[in-house]
């Protein structure tokens, strides 16, 4: 069986009612959150009992074979083996009430483990070799899906993995700054990705930069008025756009490089938490509560919110001290912003960026992800429906250390 | 004779002509509003702040009888004031910033230029002392303590784009150059100069020698300035009088002023023909 090639949504039928949010059970032990954890960062994890070896699931605080509380996690390919499936007709759940007719199966995994997954729709019947993948459901806890060995040309447009990810393709994107490297790319990135709507925002309309015209003259790109540091000019484009966006992308920022100590004054700090951290509180007063009521749409649900923060979020890059703390209070920002749109199942995805290739970072030495690339990463995001995405090889290196360790990442960050 | 009468009849003439509306007030500021545009620096530079406007209560559960607002700008923004200290030259004299103005700064009479032709040729247009000797010579001298009212019809570009004219060569936008500059504070000691567009110098007046003429030359002699000012076209050539006070800001530069003029209604203004 394959796939249809998701076409373009019709609008709403205006006189049906609004469908409201619901969520899948979203309730999970400790343990079970760090599966959780590694699936919102893109990866598929399951613990393995460092004593005996045993893998197992569901998480547990012990090992089930030899109660061994030495339990690692390991990752997992996800290659599997189909052993039943049925299909659900009813359930009690308001989430699944919409959704059924539902596939469901158990697949056991090459590490002998076996869980109970949805299926895709192009999933074989059992006995069959699949791909089990897990991925965050709208409560934003991992669950599983099951696919074919092999990608066919439609797998992604699949209604239940279309529930798990925030596909551009036929969407309605706001870019909150246009006008900058960063901007230019998305907006292209999104176009190639099939989004049905890209509104780019821009502020200062009289400061545009050379080849903007280019982005603008876009097919689907319409340039719209947008100052994230004035509450009005936020209100007045969530007054004409807002119940139509599914996937805001919140790219504005301001970046100035300098200490805290070696620049007078607080106006430049001032400027980047007023568009860094006040920017993007602006636009979840504005841009949130309209998302959160539209997040189960029967047309186009809105989908996703991304912020670009940086990976120096994490850890501070002295020579860019109060960038770094704008960041940082972003970066906290985003997480109630997740708490708040989780009710509605809408995903927050928080990209974390190394040094960006554009005229703020002239003698940060490379490598440094090109704007493209940070677009084609956010996209992919997106097409996955990860939570946090760190771009690029000085962000993969840095998330790595600050795993390890934030302390000693702190102390060799003196040095960057 | 009214010469003869106590100030107090001044005054009390004064209001009778407002009453009878034989005087008119023109407004000559602009709206202080979020969209309107803030001088644009170099970007490594600390900017001017635009106006912003956050609600304090607005009859809802903040304050459910109240509405009001936190404001904030730069001292340079919109209809503003620039005092002697604004500008380097400037820095080491008296009554040069707002809260030491001398009072006699606040009102004074105006000479209206009218450039309006020149600007809507070229946006990059300059006030020359030879075309204010070409005025004088059909409205009279320039008296000593009067605004030099520099009127191009800037402040009829309602599109902010088109207000700041931006290329990759900068800002053009038009402005006095060098020669009007020195002959006006030098040999006609006027109180300052206004202008329509957002700053008093030219848009390219940071390619000028000296460079900003209007800023270096004017507040380096305790002279002030005016930007951003509307209306202009309707006021008379000469006759008006001024009042722009900027707020009392401790060791201000300058202020967001609501800048008003006097106007006899008898008085021809350009619009009307009279040029």
């Amino acid at each position: 069986m394959t796939t249809d090639a998701l076409k373009r949504p019709p609008p709403r039928n205006p006189i049906l009612p609004l469908r409201l949010p619901t969520l899948p059970p979203g309730s999970r032990s400790r343990a079970a959150l760090h599966l959780t954890a590694a699936v919102a960062e893109g990866r598929f994890e399951l613990q393995k009992c460092h004593d005996c070896g045993q893998i197992q699931y569901p998480p547990r605080d012990a090992c089930t074979a030899c109660l061994s509380v030495r339990l690692v996690w390991q990752p997992i390919s996800g290659e599997g083996e189909l052993i039943s499936d049925t299909v659900l007709h009813h359930s009690n759940e308001l989430y699944y009430r919409h959704l059924v007719p539902l596939r469901l199966g158990l697949v056991r995994l090459k590490e002998n483990v076996t869980v109970l997954s949805l299926l895709h729709k192009e999933c074989p019947a059992a006995t069959a070799p699949v791909r089990l993948r897990a991925h965050l459901d709208k409560a934003g806890q991992a669950t599983f899906i099951a696919l074919p060995t092999i990608d066919t040309p439609n797998l992604a447009d699949d209604r239940i993995l279309r529930e798990m990810t925030s596909d551009p393709k036929f969407r309605k994107v706001l870019i909150t700054d246009a006008n900058s490297a960063t901007g230019h790319a998305l907006c292209k990135a999104l176009v190639d990705a099939g989004a049905d709507t890209i509104w780019a925002g821009v502020a200062e309309p009289w400061k545009v930069r050379p080849g903007f015209s280019s982005i603008a003259d876009l097919p689907k790109v319409t340039v719209v008025p947008l100052d994230l540091t004035d509450n009005r000019s936020v209100q007045d484009l969530a007054g004409s756009v807002g119940a139509k966006v599914d996937i805001l992308i919140n790219n504005a920022e301001f970046h100035r490089s300098s200490g805290i100590s070696d620049r007078p004054g607080t106006e430049t700090a001032r400027a980047e938490m007023e568009i860094n951290y006040l920017g993007m509180m602006r636009l979840a007063q504005s841009f949130g509560p309209a998302m959160r009521a539209r997040a189960a749409d029967s047309s186009v649900p809105s989908t996703a919110w991304v912020n670009i923060l940086s990976i120096y979020a994490l850890s501070s890059l002295p020579s860019q001290g109060t960038f770094c703390a704008s960041k940082a209070a972003a970066l906290s920002l985003s997480q109630t912003l997740r708490a708040e749109m989780r009710h509605a199942g809408i995903r927050v995805v928080n990209v974390f960026p190394g040094p960006i290739d554009d005229e703020w970072t002239q003698l940060i030495p490379p490598p440094k992800l090109p704007p493209a690339a940070l677009a084609k990463a956010v996209v992919k995001a997106l097409q996955d429906g990860v939570e946090d995405i760190y771009p690029g090889d000085v962000a993969q290196d840095l998330f790595k250390k600050w795993r390890e360790s934030a302390k000693a990442l702190e102390r060799e960050m003196w040095g960057q | 004779m009214r010469t003869t009468e106590t100030p107090a009849s001044v005054l009390g003439e004064l209001t009778q002509a407002l009453a009878a509306k034989r005087l008119r007030i023109v407004d000559l500021s602009q709206t202080l509003a979020p969209g309107f545009p803030q001088i644009v620096l170099p970007p490594e530079f600390d900017q001017c702040a635009p106006f912003r406007m956050e609600v304090i209560s607005h009859y809802d559960e903040r304050g459910p009888d109240v509405y009001w607002n936190n404001i904030s700008f730069g001292e340079h923004f919109g209809t503003h004031f620039d005092a002697p200290i604004h500008w380097i030259t400037g820095r080491d004299l008296p009554h040069a910033s707002t809260d030491t103005l001398l009072e006699s700064s606040f009102i004074a009479p105006a000479c209206v230029v009218d450039c309006s032709a020149d600007a809507a040729r070229d946006a990059d247009s300059l006030l020359t002392a030879a075309r204010l000797r070409e005025w004088e010579e059909r409205y009279g001298r320039i008296p000593p303590g009067a605004w030099l009212l520099m009127r191009t019809d800037w402040s009829k570009r309602s599109d902010p784009v088109a207000y700041q004219n931006f290329n990759e060569a900068g800002q053009h936008s038009p402005g006095p150059d060098v020669s009007a500059v020195e002959f006006l504070v030098h040999e006609r000691h006027v109180i300052g100069f206004g202008s329509e567009t957002i700053g008093t110098d030219a848009g390219q007046a940071a390619h000028f020698r000296p460079p900003y003429p209007c800023h270096s030359i004017m507040h380096g002699n305790g002279r002030f300035g005016l930007q951003c000012l509307s209306n202009l076209d309707l006021l008379p050539p000469t006759g008006a009088l001024i009042i722009a006070a900027p707020l009392k800001i401790l060791r201000g530069s300058g202020s967001p002023v609501r800048a008003l003029a006097l106007v006899e209604r008898t008085a021809r203004h350009y619009s009307s023909g009279a040029r």
